[in-house]
């Protein structure tokens, strides 16, 4: 399978050529190329993937391939390696990847039509595409680490994609600096890893493992925090929703689909680690997670940017892997790591994929819109079901998935989460059922906002919105279609699972029965509350507690307890002391240091005077003193 | 006699044939001084080099070790290797002569000038492969007596009979000091063979250490290490720029790898390895320190990087410490990426000064505004010198330091490092010139020729890619051999 190297190489080159020569291109044909590169390695992972689920299992459990490695910077006993690397995660993620980036692709024809910079945004989407894909395959942690940083480049080239206005400068940077440091434990993470196992691989077999064992929950740990940065968790969140001032497709494609769940596959890759020697460090991911999710949803009811509701209802459920992620168990009967424990395994890499495409497809779908009204805000919205029939359909489909409603997609992974939940402990699972709810009552409050509710006839009137193109809608209709049919069509256990064995999916009758009435009651509350021309409920809670509705508007005010902590606290007691310090003290020997270099060279000039016969004599004295040196 | 021997000479061999393919051409195509008539030109050259590059690539593949002639021609597949590194200077340096040598003046004697470098990389063929020291010193002076005449090419010009007067007196010099230092060595051990050297020589002659020292003394030169680098600014200044890089580059590279190899092979009981370890200890402190104090004040461009050279000089002969096979792959990868680096930066200069006839450092100011193209790909070459990540030269440099680390030499790698701070600044210094300073006659703009740039691609290609692809690294390490 040599030629998975093009899934990475393509993209590249289509970076390098958009990126260089991009300015002598039409918009139209930089388009082209980005989308065909990306077409060809869309084909390539398909076929990837065909070849590597046919080709069978042994003993029971799919190979890990290695079809490309090569070592890049040998150290000794330890070596950085580049390669790729094949298990049914990361061809999994291959095909989230490359389909979810070529329906981005696609979508941005239209929604980017006539912009200024369109080639530089094709170039930076193919830079994006291949650090992901290049993430997914690493062979080796460290690998893994330099795309992910690769990752977060692009991810801040594309959030500053319009740079000349001051909110996208600002959520780039805030975006690099706060993923940049949460990449800093999981450097920190990784060298402990290297230095005490011995390896950077992903061979959990070799020995240096269980020599290195007492270090590995710290090391992991550490990662967590990086893994926790780039997805997003509570408190390494507040860069996510600044993120939405990108264009929409970008947070399609890495703010809802791809980038932000790299934490997650970052515990995924390692699980076998983390469930082999450290399974207690694992009520971190756990609760980290719970509390994220609920308090994600707890802000997305409050929102009135569609955007930034769609960035919460993401964290929310990012968390929600991460937490089905924590409650895996060691398995019983002397196996490490056993289907049935650990059944969030599979369900977290499920609701992986289903959540990829309907978020994606609501992101998408939230592109059209505001491409229609020219504005994030829901009160330009309202009533739009009539404009917009195909945007408003998908959307539709799409937000019965993520509430959880069968037979859409999101249902059956979120089910099997919420039994590996209750198989934890009652109280995990009964926390995750309730955020299910409110997931389903926000989704509808925004869904209803959107194409029912109060119509802003003013402003529609001026500006009939009217569907988008076919280029904007084609991606919606497919994203729809994977989203209706996924989640019964294929046994998604029968692919990925946590030991690699078949694991065929039954739905716990008594879960799936809850989380249904849960949902449909709470999308019954929010059609009651939010359907009508009036909304007279909806004023009345408002007025009931106005305090509660700010607080969550304004996200608890958490960023500006970090505005607090940054600016009053670090900047001022912290910073300007050791600023003092650099320019008085270390400036000042350094500027000693160089005048006297300067000095000193200005003394020893005169052996460079020209003159051979000195030369001579100089050179003899050297080697009667290198001699002296030798001989002593 | 078995004349089958002469096979495993193949690589002189077949540069020789270049030699004399040149020598026929140069009689019948050169252009008349006259009419300016005649179709020798830089791309022969260039052609029958590179085919003689892949042509003594081929039995590469198959790593054997030979001897030839009893023992006075000496074979590995990492002689095969170094040769090609500096052959691939070599076509580097052809390519950026062409624009020097297409001038009225220099037309007529462009032959010559092959030439003459081609007998200077036979030298140092001789150089690399010899087994015994009279073969050795044949090879040394094959490699300096018609380096002298290609310093003094311009021999109208003052400063260049100058530059190439010094280089030819100071290098009879460090010949004689050396060649009593072989002689040495023979009085102490009765033989000129390198193997058998190695076997007789024990820690304790007195004899064996004077005959290093000078050994030592004599290679210095060569590679203008400090105590013995004083010719190199003023040479360097004077000789024409094309002929300074490969004095700075071939010349120093050859060198360098030839001390490595004769010092593990003649010196290489344990006792005389700490004896020299010794001496490059403090070689090397000097040579990058005082180098960088001379640099940090030069106006002129060619002294200035005359210094940088030295202070380069110091760093590859890091690799040298202890002789281990790490040390070995650490050397020729610093050198071949000083080399893309060093030639990148001489191909600007080069150019530059043909167009403006210009190479001060106010010269520069302002050079991204006329020349943007040209400003970037010297700030490459000049980052990789520097060893700024993730150009090749950090990696050179990383993999230097580590190999001096594990042999030891702390301390000494901990200068070096300090030093590498103070190169940065000047090394940036040209940067800030050519991006910042505003000039109000800045040099103007100017397209190169075809062979400046092919020049200049291989260069900054090298510069980007060596650093980045492990394989060039691990494929030299293959290759390198330590004190058993």
């Amino acid at each position: 399978m040599e030629y998975t190297l093009f899934i990475l190489l393509l993209p590249f080159f289509s970076f390098l050529l958009l990126g260089i020569c991009g300015k002598w291109l039409s918009h139209k044909t930089a388009g082209i190329i980005g989308t065909l590169s990306l077409g060809v390695v869309t084909a390539l992972s398909y076929t990837v993937a065909f070849q590597y689920f046919t080709a069978g299992r042994v003993d029971g459990v799919f190979q890990t391939l290695v079809p490309y490695n090569m070592t890049w910077l040998p150290l000794g006993s330890l070596h950085f390696d580049m390669g790729i690397m094949l298990d049914p995660i990361s061809v999994m993620m291959l095909i989230v990847i490359s389909t979810v980036s070529l329906m981005v692709h696609i979508y941005s024809f239209g929604y980017m039509h006539g912009e200024r910079g369109f080639q530089r945004y094709y170039a930076f989407l193919s830079l994006f595409t291949m650090s992901m894909l290049g993430l997914v395959v690493a062979t080796n942690i460290f690998q893994m680490y330099l795309f992910w940083e690769l990752v977060g480049v692009s991810s801040y080239l594309l959030i500053g994609f319009y740079y000349t206005t001051a909110p996208a400068i600002a959520a780039s940077k805030k975006a690099f600096i706060v993923t940049r440091f949460a990449d800093m434990f999981f450097l920190v993470g990784i060298l402990i890893y290297g230095y005490y196992c011995q390896s950077f691989g992903f061979d959990f077999d070799a020995e240096g493992f269980a020599q290195g064992a007492y270090m590995l929950p710290t090391a992991l740990v550490l990662m967590f925090i990086g893994g926790a940065g780039k997805s997003a968790m509570f408190p390494l969140h507040i860069w996510l929703p600044d993120a939405m001032e990108g264009p929409t497709p970008v947070s399609a494609l890495i703010h809802a689909a791809t980038m932000v769940v790299a934490g997650v596959f970052q515990i995924a890759r390692l699980f076998p680690l983390w469930i082999q020697y450290a399974p207690d460090s694992l009520s971190i991911v756990v609760w980290v997670g719970v509390f994220t999710a609920f308090y994600a949803a707890a802000v997305a009811c409050a929102q009135s940017d569609i955007k930034r509701v769609l960035a919460f209802s993401t964290i929310s459920q990012i968390a929600f892997m991460m937490v089905a992620l924590g409650v895996c168990l060691p398995g019983h009967h002397g196996e490490v790591i056993d289907n049935h424990a650990s059944l969030g395994y599979m369900a977290s890499m499920f609701h992986l994929f289903t959540h990829a495409m309907f978020k994606a497809c609501l992101f998408l779908g939230a592109g059209c819109i505001i491409h229609a009204v020219h504005s994030n805000e829901m009160s330009a919205m309202g009533g739009l079901r009539k404009y917009m029939p195909v945007t408003r359909w998908t959307f539709l489909i799409s937000c019965l998935a993520i509430s959880g409603i069968p037979p859409f997609s999101g249902f059956f992974s979120k089910d099997e989460i919420i039994t590996a939940c209750f198989a934890y402990s009652p109280v995990v699972g009964w926390i995750m059922t309730g955020i299910a709810a409110m997931t389903a009552f926000y989704m509808f409050r925004l869904y209803y906002g959107i194409f029912w509710g109060t119509e802003n006839k003013e402003l529609h009137a001026s500006h009939t919105p009217h569907e988008a193109p076919l280029t904007m809608t084609l991606p919606l209709v497919f994203l729809s279609l994977v989203t209706v049919t996924c989640g019964w069509a294929v046994n998604f256990g029968s692919f990925v699972s946590a030991s690699g064995e078949d694991y065929q999916i039954h739905l716990d009758t008594q879960v799936a029965v809850t989380s249904c009435v849960v949902a449909l009651v709470s999308i019954a509350l929010a059609t009651w509350i939010f359907k009508g021309e009036r909304q007279p409920v909806a004023d009345r809670m408002y007025a009931a507690a106005p305090a509660l509705h700010r607080w969550a508007y304004k996200r608890f005010y958490l960023d500006e307890v970090y505005q607090f902590i940054t600016h009053r606290i670090i900047f001022a007691y912290i910073s300007r002391p050791i600023a003092w310090f650099d320019r008085h003290v270390v400036d000042g020997f350094f500027d000693f240091l160089a005048w006297g270099t300067n000095a000193l060279g200005y003394r020893i000039r005169g052996f460079q005077s020209g003159s051979v016969q000195k030369y001579a004599y100089i050179f003899l004295l050297g080697a009667l003193v290198l001699l002296l040196i030798m001989i002593i | 006699m078995d004349y089958s021997q002469f096979l495993y000479m193949h690589e002189e061999l077949s540069l020789l044939a270049v030699i004399t393919i040149l020598f026929l051409a140069d009689l019948f195509m050169c252009p008349d001084k006259k009419s300016g008539k005649g179709t020798f030109n830089t791309v022969l050259p260039v052609l029958l080099l590179t085919a003689h590059t892949l042509l003594n690539l081929l039995p590469c593949s198959e790593a054997y070790s030979a001897e030839a002639f009893g023992g006075m021609y000496q074979y590995t597949p990492m002689m095969t290797l170094v040769k090609t590194v500096l052959n691939v200077g070599t076509i580097v340096v052809f390519l950026m002569a062409h624009e020097w040598l297409a001038r009225p003046e220099n037309r007529v004697k462009q032959g010559e000038f092959y030439l003459l470098v081609l007998f200077t990389l036979l030298g140092m063929y001789f150089m690399i492969s010899s087994g015994h020291f009279l073969m050795f010193f044949i090879g040394l002076e094959l490699a300096s007596v018609p380096m002298a005449a290609i310093v003094a090419f311009d021999k109208t010009r003052y400063e260049s009979a100058e530059a190439g007067a010094k280089f030819i007196l100071l290098a009879l010099f460090s010949s004689a000091l050396l060649l009593y230092g072989i002689s040495l060595v023979y009085g102490g051990t009765g033989s000129l063979y390198f193997d058998e050297i190695g076997i007789l020589l024990s820690g304790e002659s007195l004899l064996g250490i004077l005959g290093l020292a000078l050994f030592i003394t004599g290679m210095g030169f060569k590679i203008s290490l400090v105590p013995f680098h004083l010719w190199t600014a003023d040479t360097y200044e004077g000789a024409p720029t094309v002929v300074t890089g490969y004095l700075s580059v071939i010349s120093k590279g050859s060198a360098a790898f030839v001390l490595m190899t004769v010092l593990m092979k003649v010196f290489g009981v344990a006792s005389l390895v700490e004896t020299w370890n010794t001496g490059f200890f403090w070689i090397i402190i000097a040579s990058i320190t005082i180098a960088n104090l001379f640099a940090i004040r030069q106006k002129n461009l060619k002294r200035f990087m005359a210094f940088s050279a030295i202070s380069q000089a110091g760093y590859l002969v890091l690799g040298i410490m202890d002789g281990t096979a790490q040390g070995m792959t650490a050397l020729v990868f610093y050198l071949l990426v000083y080399m893309a680096a060093n030639l990148g930066a001489f191909a600007v200069l080069n150019v530059v000064e043909q167009r403006s006839g210009k190479i001060g450092m106010d010269d520069y100011d302002g050079l991204y505004q006329t020349n943007p193209r040209l400003a970037f790909l010297m700030t490459l070459c000049l980052f990789s010198l520097a060893g700024i990540p993730p150009f090749a030269g950090f990696f050179s440099k990383f993999f230097i330091f580590m190999a001096a680390f594990k042999a030891g030499f702390h301390l000494l790698v901990f200068i070096a490092l300090v030093n590498t701070v103070i190169s940065l600044y000047y090394y940036l210094l040209i940067v800030k010139a050519m991006y910042i300073k505003k000039n109000e006659h800045p040099v103007e703009a100017f397209r190169s020729d075809g062979y400046t740039r092919a020049a200049l691609f291989i260069c900054t290609a090298g510069v980007v890619l060596l650093g980045l692809a492990g394989v060039v690294y691990n494929f030299i390490d293959g290759f390198s051999y330590g004190i058993n």
